[in-house]
């Protein structure tokens, strides 16, 4: 653990040592505070209109359906596709390019804890643009009544979908000595695990179907309505294990061991 | 402290290193010496244990490094061919960073990295991110690298590579120093720095080891012999009276011994063909000859394709072979001295 956690220390490091940390983490919260602003702007004319045509029998408009949801599930989760390459991208790339894999292969660590550490190390950075969102949804609270039990599922779909991102976006990483032929390669592989789903609109067949399952959007919509569904869970986090499996075999092979 | 036993090493189709065997015994500075692709860095890469072997066993302080890779890292220095720096930290933060994934505990990292830095000299850009030193500095940070944790065996990948003549010196003197507490292999393809700073030389070339000794020991070898090997079946110390008496033979070693025939190293002058006279009298003395051939590998032949002059010497460049020679065996005078 020790080890896992000395290696995530110095990812952590790189990332704050470079623009990449600031970058991913502005370019976020300013498409965090946008998006925000607008739902949030659409949602209050919206209730305003509603009220002055005296729709007193409607229900009440839900925040959570209105401004949490469409964020999550519609904007966030795309922005997501580009930015997490860029965190893990130099993962492995860069230590094969500049040699310290060497160091790090030859220290008495085991493979696993140095994926591991690296995982977790971009994992916490991840934490922080979690943590951004939900700070503005926080406002929310100062001015209405969300319901604050979804916002736990959401913050756990929004969690679970970036750890299975960083995961495999590592996996790539060990590819190449290059760091941004990993990050476009992340960008072109996750994009085509996004719109896994849409063949399903026109067909049903078994292959389709199975692409469907794969789809990593299907797998936010329960969380972004506020449920946790086991189901989703057991998907993302099979998405984190594999992940962290095919960089362990792709470690491997680069040694030679395969 | 390091034993290498019938070690191959093989990238897909090609032939890196072939059945390597060596020992390095505790404290000693064993020098690797090669010309370029000799398979010096793949033979270090399969002892730190960063490439798997494709055959033959490593064991370094009595673990074998493909069974238990930890501890047998655990107990090893290692430096590569370019120093594994992250430009993007300070030496402090780096070395602080190694000495944790080495192992040293908590509450000795201060100190270690303290005195690291002060042996190979670093401490005075200590704060300085290291992608802003010059290549000497990382060369040095690389060295302190491989001692943050005083491992008992060093690997050292042509540590004075890159670096000017006054920091040659202090590097090699600074090895030498680690002899002793530390068992040391060091790579290089300079001729005189294993004389300088190696008590026993193992020469690889192509993959395979050519010679290995005292550095005294191979300049004698090089003194331009035509050497001869010869199988007899017959008794050895007849044969190898009468192999003596060969006119320009100077030299007659047993080298392998099976049943009744022996395989001898048969050294003449340079320039004289003895093959022919051999073979005369050991069919007169009625002795089977079952092979008789010149030894396929010319140890001058390889030492020519090392790098003969020393950066850190100020003398003119000598490249005549035989200047080179006179070269060796100065070092070697001048290390009997030490
Ligand atoms: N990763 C690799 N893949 C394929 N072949 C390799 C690889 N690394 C080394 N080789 C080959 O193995 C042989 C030995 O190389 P090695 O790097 O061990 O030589 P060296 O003695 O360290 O040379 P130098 O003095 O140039 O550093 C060379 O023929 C080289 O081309
Ligand atoms: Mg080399």
């Amino acid at each position: 653990m020790r080890n896992v956690i000395a290696v995530a220390g110095k990812e952590l490091r790189h990332y704050f040592h470079s623009p990449i940390a600031y970058l991913v983490m502005t370019v976020w919260a300013a498409l965090c505070g946008v998006i925000f602003y607008i739902l949030t702007a659409a949602f209050v004319s919206q209730a305003l209109r509603m009220q002055m045509m005296g729709g007193m029998g409607a229900p009440p408009m839900s925040i959570n359906e209105f401004i949490v949801r469409p964020m999550l599930q519609g904007i966030l989760m795309v922005v997501l596709l580009f930015l997490l390459p860029l965190v893990t991208m130099r993962l492995y790339a860069e230590e094969k390019r500049s040699g310290t894999i060497e160091l790090l292969l030859t220290s008495p660590l085991t493979d696993m804890q140095i994926i591991l550490g690296k995982f977790l190390g971009a994992l916490v950075l991840y934490s922080v643009l979690v943590a951004i969102t939900f700070l503005y949804l926080a406002v929310l609270f100062f001015y209405g009544n969300p319901n604050a039990r979804p916002l736990i599922a959401n913050a756990l779909g929004l969690l679970l979908f970036g750890a299975a991102l960083l995961a495999l976006g590592m996996w790539f990483s060990t590819f190449t000595k290059n760091q941004i032929i990993a990050g476009v390669l992340s960008m072109v592989i996750f994009l085509l695990l996004f719109i896994a789903d849409w063949p399903q609109n026109f067909s049903s067949s078994a292959p389709v179907k199975v692409l469907a399952y794969m789809s990593l959007s299907n797998h936010l919509d329960n969380f972004a309505k506020g449920v946790i569904d086991l189901g989703d869970v057991v998907y993302y986090l099979s998405g984190v294990a594999l992940g962290i499996f095919l960089t362990a075999r792709s470690v491997d092979a680069l040694k030679g061991r395969a | 402290m390091i034993e290498v036993a019938g070690l191959t090493k093989r990238y897909g189709p090609t032939l890196a290193v072939s059945d390597v065997s060596f020992e390095a015994r505790k404290g000693e500075v064993l020098g690797f010496l090669g010309p370029n692709g000799a398979g010096k860095t793949t033979t270090m890469r399969v002892i730190t244990g960063y490439l798997p072997p494709s055959e033959g066993k490593i064991r370094v302080a009595g673990y074998d490094v493909v069974d238990e890779p930890l501890e047998a890292k655990r107990r090893i220095g290692y430096l590569p061919e370019s120093p594994p720096v992250y430009p993007d930290m300070t030496v402090i933060e780096y070395l602080a960073f190694v000495a944790r994934i080495k192992g040293v505990a908590r509450k000795d990292i201060k100190t270690r990295v303290q005195e690291a830095s002060e042996k190979c000299a670093v401490t005075d850009v200590a704060r300085r991110q290291i992608g802003k030193l010059s290549k000497g500095y990382r060369q040095r940070v690389g060295l302190a690298q491989a001692l943050i944790h005083n491992p008992e065996v060093l690997i050292l990948d042509e540590p004075t590579a890159g670096l000017d003549p006054k920091q040659i010196i202090e590097t090699r003197e600074l090895i030498r120093g680690l002899a002793g507490q530390h068992t040391v292999v060091l790579s290089t393809h300079i001729l005189p720095e294993v004389s300088k700073t190696c008590e026993r030389v193992v020469v690889i070339s192509q993959g395979k080891i050519v010679a290995q000794g005292a550095p005294d020991e191979l300049t004698h070898r090089l003194q331009g012999f035509e050497t001869v090997l010869i199988t007899i079946e017959g008794p050895a110390a007849e044969v190898m009276e009468k192999l003596h008496r060969v006119g320009g033979v100077q030299m007659v070693e047993p080298r392998d011994a099976a049943d009744s025939r022996t395989t001898f190293e048969v050294q003449a002058e340079k320039g004289r063909d003895v093959r022919a006279e051999l073979a005369r009298a050991v069919v007169e003395s009625r002795w089977n000859l079952l092979e008789l051939k010149t030894s396929g590998m010319s140890l001058e032949d390889i030492f020519l394709k090392l790098t003969t002059k020393d950066v850190s010497e100020d003398s003119v460049a000598r490249n005549q072979p035989s200047a080179l020679l006179e070269g060796l065996h100065a070092e070697a005078d001048r290390s009997e001295q030490h």
